[in-house]
């Protein structure tokens, strides 16, 4: 039985999706099998950076009317074969998703998968709960800065609130991962604090992502990011959070910690 | 961020242009219900369930939208004696 995962935020453009597809691609480089669900109906995008957008042929409201087959929506990736995306559509709306064809569609992908991603569109709105609705585990993607930060603490409400765990008196697994973190920014002390975040929403650190050029290049070219360069600075980010997720007890990393004395006059300058 | 790298890398806009003119161009069309690639999708999978009892698990269907080209490919298992049941 796989384990089901929702990649959310509340705020829009934190994230989520780069974190779906880099998350999935990871794992499903690990060899593990793993399908990731676009649940922005409406406003689909993550069939554009896994860069599958010319191969949908039906997509998830297609398989909840039962004018498709759950075999024949899921796309496989070209890269990595064990990684498969379930795309949303793009010309109906939210209203199409409906509580029982998407407890009907996650079910039997729990069953062939070991990894179900559901990425959450913005929002806390039906796309949103029904994306939440069946996690076993929650991430919550969040930008260190204010707005952000907020949006999280309401979801991580929703999270304790709305979905099917918390309603059986069980608790969904929640991790925060922090992106888009400017190492520059936090050393001149204009960016809040990670320890700062982590008491605020105080829910386990999975990982934290720096702000990179990388994440623009690799959605141009429609590659997740773990997959476009596997040495990139967010790449390699990607993939010790996959291993926390997975169990294991690693340190966390601050982005720039690491830099040398010409990654500080280079950071400066370009900052 | 490693300099080297980052030159070595080679731009990657150009490739977002394209990807996204390919597919604007196609969902412009779709919207205005002359999706050609669609409809022949489905008019193909009518004509054939006309002829045979259609079992969807047997049915593989795959596009690839292109620029000047765009394909479909329609793979169906045919059992041996799907003409007889029709009948």
């Amino acid at each position: 039985m796989g384990k089901v995962i929702v990649v959310t935020s509340g705020k829009g453009g934190v994230g989520k999706t780069t974190s779906s597809a880099a998350l999935g691609a990871a794992l499903a480089q690990n060899g593990e099998k793993v399908v990731v669900v676009d649940f922005d109906v409406g406003l689909r995008n993550l069939d554009l950076v896994m860069g599958a957008e010319r191969r949908v042929v039906y997509d998830l409201v297609n398989v909840i009317q039962g004018e498709a087959k759950l075999t024949q929506a899921l796309i496989r990736d070209k890269r990595v074969e064990t990684l498969y995306l379930l795309p949303a559509s793009q010309t109906r709306d939210k209203d199409n998703l409906t509580p029982e064809g998407v407890e009907k569609v996650i079910a039997a992908l729990k069953n062939a998968f070991d990894w179900v991603i559901c990425d959450s569109p913005a929002g806390i709105e039906r796309g949103a709960t029904l994306a939440m609705r069946h996690a076993d585990i929650a991430i919550v993607v969040t930008n260190p800065e204010v707005s952000s930060v907020r949006d999280s603490d309401r979801i991580i409400g929703l999270l304790d609130s709305k979905t099917l765990k918390a309603e059986n008196g069980e608790r969904v697994e929640k991790h925060l991962l922090l992106t888009r973190y400017d190492a520059v920014r936090a050393e001149r002390g204009d960016m809040l604090k990670v320890d700062d975040v982590l008491e605020i929403l105080s829910i386990p650190l999975l990982g934290i992502i720096p702000e990179s050029m990388d994440v623009l290049r690799a959605s141009n070219v429609g590659a997740p990011v773990t997959l476009a360069d596997t040495r990139s600075a967010p790449a390699l980010a990607y993939f010790e959070a996959t291993r926390r997720l997975k169990g294991e007890n690693l340190p966390i990393t601050i982005p720039g910690d690491k830099r040398g004395f010409f990654g500080k006059i280079f950071g400066r300058k370009a900052a | 961020m490693n300099l080297f790298r980052f030159f070595s890398k080679g731009q990657s806009a150009p490739a977002a242009r394209e990807r996204l003119q390919v597919l604007l161009a196609h969902e412009r069309a779709a919207t205005g219900d002359v999706d050609l690639v669609n409809k022949l999708r489905d008019e193909i999978l009518k004509a054939i369930s006309k002829h045979m009892q259609v079992d969807d698990e047997k049915v593989s269907i795959k596009m690839e939208r292109g620029a000047q080209v765009s394909t479909l490919a329609v793979d169906i298992e045919i059992p041996f004696d799907a003409g007889k049941k029709a009948a």
